[in-house]
Parts: C-alpha cells; sequence; structure tokens
C-alpha cells in the first residue's frame, strides 16, 4: 500500500521499507531543509491538549516547506469535551485542510479520526497509545549516530511498563534485528506482550535492574523518565527514584561511538553533568524530528 | 394450574428456544438479540436448576429464527447456550453458539481513556482468547477481559 493519503496512526502502519523511506527522505531535508514542496497546502494543526515541544516541531516542519498552517492548541490539559465531539471538529477541519496533524489526550483518537476525516490524519500523540513521529525521530537519530540500524546493542532504561516511546521504539525496531537490553525497576518492567512479540520475531533481549554495569556494550542508552504517579507503592518509588539516573561519571567504560537518547522533556534521570558529554545526543535528537516530520508530511500527501 | 396455560409457556410452535442462559446474564442476552423490541412472543424462565451452570436461564421466542452471525453474539455471555429450532412444536434443528473472531457494539472498552467511551461511536473489538475471552479494542489496543464485559 502507498503512504500517500494513508494516515499515520501508529507505527505498525509502516513497513521496514516505509520507514526507511521516509528516513532517506529526511536525510534530505536535513542537507536542505528549505524546500517550499507545501506551497499550495493548508495544513491543519488540532492540539487538544498542550505540546508545545511537538507542536513547534510540526509547525516548524510545515513552515521550512513553505505550507500554511491552521488550527488550535488548548491550553488546560482536561479540555476534553468542550461540547463538539471530535467526528464534527475532524468532519469540519477536513473541509478546510489537507492533511490533519492530531494531538489528543484519549487513547484511540488518532484512529477513530481517521476513520471519519476525508483527509489524512498524523498522530502526534493520542494519550498513552502512539505517537508515531517520534518513534520515526527516534529511527532517524539511531541510524544518523550509528550509521545503520542493523544489529545494534540498545538499551532501554527507565519506565518500561507505560512509556509508549519504549513500546513503539521496541515495534519499530524489531524490523532491523537488534539485540534489547531493558533496565528498569521491578514494577515497571516491560510487559510481557511486548517479549512475546520479541520471542516471536526471534530477537535477543535481557533485562537487569541495574543501570551502570549494562550499558558497556550499548551502541544507544534510550533513557526515559520514571514517574512517581506510575508506582502504587510510594515507598517502592523513593526506593528506586535514583537508581535510575544516567550520571556522566557513568559513560567513562562506554563505547566510543554510543550515544545518549531521550524523548524530552526530561526531569532528573540524566543528570545535568552528562549534557556537555559527546555522547549526550537527546538534543540534536529533537531537531531532527523537524526533518523526520517534513519527510512524513511529504510523502504522505504523495509529493516526492 | 390450568393445563393449557402451562403449554403456552413451555412449548411454542415455530420459533426459538435458547438454553443453557447463566441466569445473571438472562438480560443481555435479551438486550443483545433486540429482544427487548421484538413484536414476538418471548417467554423466559431464570434461576432453573442446570448441573453445568449452577442456574440458568432459558428464552423461548416464537416466530422467529435467528441468523448464526446475529446468535453468535451472545457467545460473550453465554458461550454455552444451546439453541433448538422449533418448528411445529418439534424440534427440526439444533445449534451451539460460536465466539466470532470480531465484535462490533456490544461491549464496551475498559479502558477508561479510550476513546470509544467519550464519543458517540461503535466499539470494535478483535477477539484474542475465546475462553475466557479477551477482546483487543481496535483503537487504543487494550485488552478487555471476560471479568471487565459491560454492555452498551
Ligand atoms: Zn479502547
Amino acid at each position: 500500500m502507498l503512504m500517500k493519503n494513508r494516515s499515520l496512526v501508529s507505527i505498525n502502519d509502516y513497513s521496514r521499507i516505509e520507514i526507511q523511506q521516509i528516513l532517506d527522505l529526511a536525510e534530505e531535508f536535513e542537507k536542505d531543509p528549505n524546500q517550499p514542496l507545501l506551497r499550495q497546502y493548508v495544513i491543519a494543526s488540532l492540539f487538544f491538549e498542550p505540546s508545545t515541544r511537538t507542536r513547534l516541531s510540526f509547525e516548524t516542519a510545515i513552515n521550512r516547506l513553505g505550507g500554511r498552517v491552521v488550527g488550535f492548541s488548548e491550553s488546560g490539559s482536561t479540555s476534553v469535551s468542550k461540547g463538539e465531539t471530535l467526528k464534527d471538529t475532524i468532519l469540519m477541519v477536513s473541509n478546510y485542510s489537507d492533511l490533519i496533524v492530531m494531538r489528543h489526550p484519549l487513547e484511540g483518537s488518532a484512529q477513530y479520526a481517521s476513520e471519519v476525516s476525508s483527509v489524512p490524519i498524523v498522530n502526534a500523540g493520542d494519550g498513552a497509545h502512539q505517537h508515531p513521529t517520534q518513534t520515526l525521530l527516534d529511527l532517524y537519530s539511531i541510524r544518523k549516530t550509528q550509521g545503520k540500524l542493523e544489529g545494534l546493542n540498545i538499551c532501554i532504561v527507565g519506565d518500561l511498563k507505560y512509556g509508549r516511546t519504549v513500546h513503539s521504539l521496541l515495534i519499530a525496531m524489531s524490523h532491523f534485528k537488534p539485540v534489547f537490553h531493558f533496565i528498569a525497576p521491578e514494577e515497571l518492567k516491560i510487559p510481557k506482550e511486548y517479549k512475546i512479540f520479541l520471542d516471536q520475531k526471534g530477537i535477543e533481549y535481557h533485562e537487569h535492574r541495574e543501570l551502570a554495569p549494562n550499558i558497556r556494550n550499548a551502541d544507544i542508552v534510550y533513557m526515559t523518565r520514571v514517574q512517581r504517579e506510575r508506582f502504587s507503592d510510594p515507598l517502592e518509588y523513593e526506593k528506586v527514584k535514583n537508581v535510575y539516573i544516567l550520571r556522566n561519571q557513568m559513560l567513562e567504560n562506554t563505547k566510543d561511538n554510543m550515544r545518549i537518547l531521550h524523548p524530552l522533556p526530561r526531569v532528573n534521570e540524566i543528570h545535568q553533568d552528562v549534557d556537555s558529554n559527546p555522547k549526550a545526543y537527546y538534543f540534536t535528537q529533537a531537531l531532527n524530528g523537524v526533518y523526520t516530520r517534513m519527510a512524513i508530511l511529504v510523502k504522505i500527501l504523495g509529493i516526492k | 394450574m390450568n393445563h393449557n396455560k402451562e403449554l403456552k409457556v413451555s412449548a411454542i410452535k415455530d420459533g426459538t428456544v435458547i438454553d443453557h442462559i447463566p441466569s445473571h446474564y438472562l438480560f443481555n442476552v435479551m438486550t443483545i438479540l433486540g429482544l427487548d423490541h421484538t413484536s414476538h412472543q418471548v417467554t423466559f424462565g431464570f434461576n432453573l436448576e442446570s448441573k453445568k451452570l449452577g442456574t440458568k436461564a432459558i428464552i423461548k421466542v416464537a416466530g422467529t429464527f435467528f441468523k448464526n452471525e446475529d446468535i453468535n453474539k451472545i457467545a460473550l455471555v453465554a458461550p454455552e447456550a444451546k439453541l433448538n429450532i422449533i418448528r411445529d412444536y418439534q424440534v427440526v434443528e439444533k445449534r451451539v453458539v460460536k465466539v466470532p473472531d470480531q465484535i462490533i457494539g456490544i461491549t464496551k472498552c475498559m479502558n477508561p481513556k479510550c476513546i470509544t467511551n467519550h464519543e458517540e461511536m461503535t466499539t470494535r473489538f478483535v477477539v484474542k482468547k475465546k475462553k475466557p475471552v479477551e477482546l483487543k479494542c481496535l483503537y487504543c489496543e487494550k485488552i478487555t477481559d471476560q471479568d471487565h464485559l459491560e454492555f452498551v
């Protein structure tokens, strides 16, 4: 199936080849970011919950491509129902625009929007469910720093139970024969369904509790936030909250090509003393989001 | 007891008898099959003795024959149900129910943050496991299991 006119709801929507095509195009945009390919296009940017980072990234991508943006960003985090149904909003906006970028606090909202919309939907996060453009920019960052996606040793650290970026990354990377190391506290370890998935795909993975000794062979260390509200027992949180903090001294015996990624914003899981280490990649990672999103928009609109 | 009256409750000339429904799901079965809106004669009994289920319910619907795809919808709540198709007071066919591969409508997604619980829309599930039932929401992709089935 062509990417053209197809909504991007979940990372599962893209095959290995489609992922590679997006990344190739993103690379082109990185070399030459000002290409007015969307001059004739109006893109709707509907943020039913605030996410300044993602919104600015998308809107920068659209502007770099010479497109125009209409839309809104709700300021409150609980503004799900202001009377109008999601269906009505999408029906109206799909009459005005060529593509809709949507962020919504409810899970499955992007799938539903894609069913009612006459133009393609790009899911910019639907609650704890999916955030596929984040995953594609993660893959872009991995490929860029390692020169390849195949056969990498990937450590994923922190909240592996609830972290949607983690689950999507795992699914997307599973196309490329990685070895995973999952480093998480007992309460937040990787759910069984993902282990079954990896077993079925024949992908090697290891689970650990400790951070420092397990990142030495890593090509990528993907850090995520361990949030207090995820713990049923606050004491459990107190016990582990400082265990999953990456510090500069831990990087001493790691591989030269190793890079640290983080979906941002971080709280304290990466100590500030890591920031100046050349292995810290998370700020550049965010910039890569603009090129990746440019590629996604152009592919879905069928321009390239 | 008047003999004729008893006959009227226990036997139908043409129609369907649905047996082995768990008693507490009787009204769900009625709703799923639309029997709360039918103009046909419906009789039911519940809290009847059953070796298999403890207590069971039974529904007799006169003048109505169900399509397989409709009858399979009750498999979520009454997987052991047995149907007797009656013509001219005789059982002419027996049928069992099968859990379908997809469930559309009927049940709610147990994820309170799922879009289906906030918009006027039809729920859709793929059946991951048939016994006990595990349904995967096609929207939020969360699993709703047998213990959390709640009907629309
Ligand atoms: Zn759901």
